[in-house]
């Protein structure tokens, strides 16, 4: 039998953006076992809540994460709203969308782009994170941030999207979608990249799903489900279907990935639509007294804000379940009989998001 | 030491930022800012980098991990903390795990403001790096020239 020999991958290391730690077991260059250990960037911001007041905390929720920000925020008031039992006006639920699905374009083209430089597609990584761009630059034109929006509130929205900018927006995604199509023409058929992502890291239906992870992790194993499905937000509204593939492998994840590109054009294109006229927020006193738990389908997966509140201005807890933390399971258990060279990719296949896991 | 002023590269690590301001970073390299037209290329390894851009403020379990990146860089190099949780903590300040900004720990050279920091504001950050750079480099290089002007006075009088 070969000898063992343990690898330390990370914290900080080429491939990753962000730091995690494997310890890897190898036999020559087959790895054998993952040990991952966490905690690189903890913050402790969950317990801020006993800090700050409830409204505030928003700000504070958008930068769990820096790529899917919008979405942490909107769970929380999402959260906050149920406890309370505020009516959001209908037009603020339709701008959260468009947000929403704008910020998981930007996340996906994020991703797509690290995946290619993992594998070492250095032209397809710059050619991703060119297309997204376009996407900052709706959003910053909309919200004034780039990647920390800070318009969602408790009750509404903060900003409006006029109606000429509306349709603006509406005009420029057949050519972005265009633009869409070449890039997924690349990833999906081109030869070295089948023979890069194919059979790499499967993990099975019923094993993805015991282990419980999520999003496209999940999807990418042939289960069919999106927590959009619940209907939050306008999701109830618009048609849609989740995207699957059944492969469980890096090819399959990619391809979910790349699909759920034209869903969210499509989504959007159909909010602007169905743009309701009317108020975009309403005026919330009083507290929040009651617990409730929020799930919303962020880039990465489904993620939990759980809230709780006694009545006064701060709550007493709040406890965040993010995607990335569910699927270190199903990661840790493809990587055993894979290649050391491929770790990397097999690693980035879940688009880790460190900062949502260790909060 | 010449090539330095020209093409510098830079290591990226993430201490304990919330990835508005990584994305920023990376976002620099891309077509649309691209630094690399400066012949700024973004390394993995310590030992080749000369600016180290630092995101988020220090938390207790890397501290460690930070003082370990900056030791294993070569003098002269300079530090760029990027974001306001690198200047003070920024939002984090008040949490349980946050130490503070990054020069609790480490010296800090340039702070570049923002949450998230802009790429163009990052990219005039470093580029103010630079010219710390090169400071750093011609002191260097000066004291070099002094002591070896010592050994051979020193040399001559035995």
């Amino acid at each position: 039998m070969p000898e063992r020999i343990v690898v330390p991958f990370g914290p900080q290391h080429p491939v990753l953006p962000e730091p995690i730690h494997l310890d890897l077991v190898l036999e020559d260059e087959t790895v054998v076992d993952v040990v991952p250990s966490i905690g690189y960037i903890h913050r402790g911001l969950e317990k801020l809540v006993t800090k700050r007041e409830y409204p505030e905390f928003v700000h504070v929720a958008e930068r769990i994460c820096g790529i899917c920000s919008f979405m942490h925020g909107m769970a929380y008031v999402q959260g906050i709203e149920a406890i309370m039992d505020v009516e959001v006006p209908d037009r603020a639920r339709y701008l959260r969308t468009i947000w929403a699905e704008c910020s998981r374009l930007h996340s996906h083209l994020l991703w797509l782009g690290l995946f290619a430089d993992a594998m070492g597609f250095e032209n397809l990584f710059m050619r991703s994170w060119q297309l997204r761009e376009s996407v900052l630059d709706v959003l910053e034109d909309t919200t004034g941030g780039r990647v920390i929006q800070g318009t969602c509130k408790v009750g509404g929205v903060r900003r409006d999207i006029k109606g000429e900018k509306l349709s603006d927006i509406q005009k420029t995604l057949p050519e972005f979608e265009q633009q869409c199509r070449d890039l997924t023409d690349v990833f999906l058929n081109d030869e070295s990249v089948k023979y890069r992502l194919g059979g790499l890291g499967v993990i099975g239906k019923s094993e993805a799903y015991d282990l419980g992870a999520a999003g496209p992790t999940l999807r990418g194993s042939g289960v069919d489900w999106d927590a959009r499905c619940l209907g939050y937000a306008a999701y109830a509204d618009l048609d849609f279907k989740p995207v699957s593939h059944p492969a469980g492998d890096c090819y399959a994840r990619c391809a979910v990935r790349l699909g759920e590109l034209f869903t969210s054009i499509d989504l959007i294109n159909q909010a602007v639509e169905k743009m309701p006229e009317g108020p975009i927020d309403v005026k919330v006193t009083g507290a929040p007294d009651g617990e409730y738990f929020c799930r919303v389908e962020q880039p990465r997966g489904e993620v939990v804000h759980y809230l709780k509140g006694d009545g006064t201005k701060h709550l007493t807890r709040a406890r965040v379940r993010t995607p990335t933390l569910a699927n270190i399971p199903p990661l840790v258990k493809m990587l055993p009989g894979c290649q050391l060279a491929d770790v990397p990719v097999i690693v980035l296949s879940i688009d880790p998001c460190i900062s949502c896991t260790e909060r | 030491m010449a090539f330095l002023k020209r093409s510098p590269w830079l290591l990226h690590y993430d201490a304990s930022s919330c990835n508005g301001c990584d994305i920023e970073v990376l976002a620099c390299l891309t077509p649309l800012y691209d630094v690399e037209r400066f012949g700024i290329i973004n390394t993995g390894n310590p030992k080749h980098a000369d600016i180290l851009v630092i995101t988020g403020g220090i938390n207790e379990l890397n501290r460690d991990v930070v003082e370990n990146i900056y030791e294993q860089m070569p003098e002269p190099k300079v530090v760029v903390a990027v974001g306001v949780c690198a200047a003070s903590g920024g939002v984090f300040r008040e949490c349980y795990n946050i130490v503070g900004g990054v020069d609790k720990v480490i010296p800090v050279d340039v702070y570049v403001p923002g949450c998230a920091a802009r790429p163009e504001s990052i990219i005039d950050g470093i580029v103010t790096a630079l010219g710390i750079l090169e400071e750093k480099r011609s002191r260097m290089a000066n004291l070099t020239a002094e002591k070896e002007v010592a050994r051979r006075e020193a040399e001559a009088g035995s």
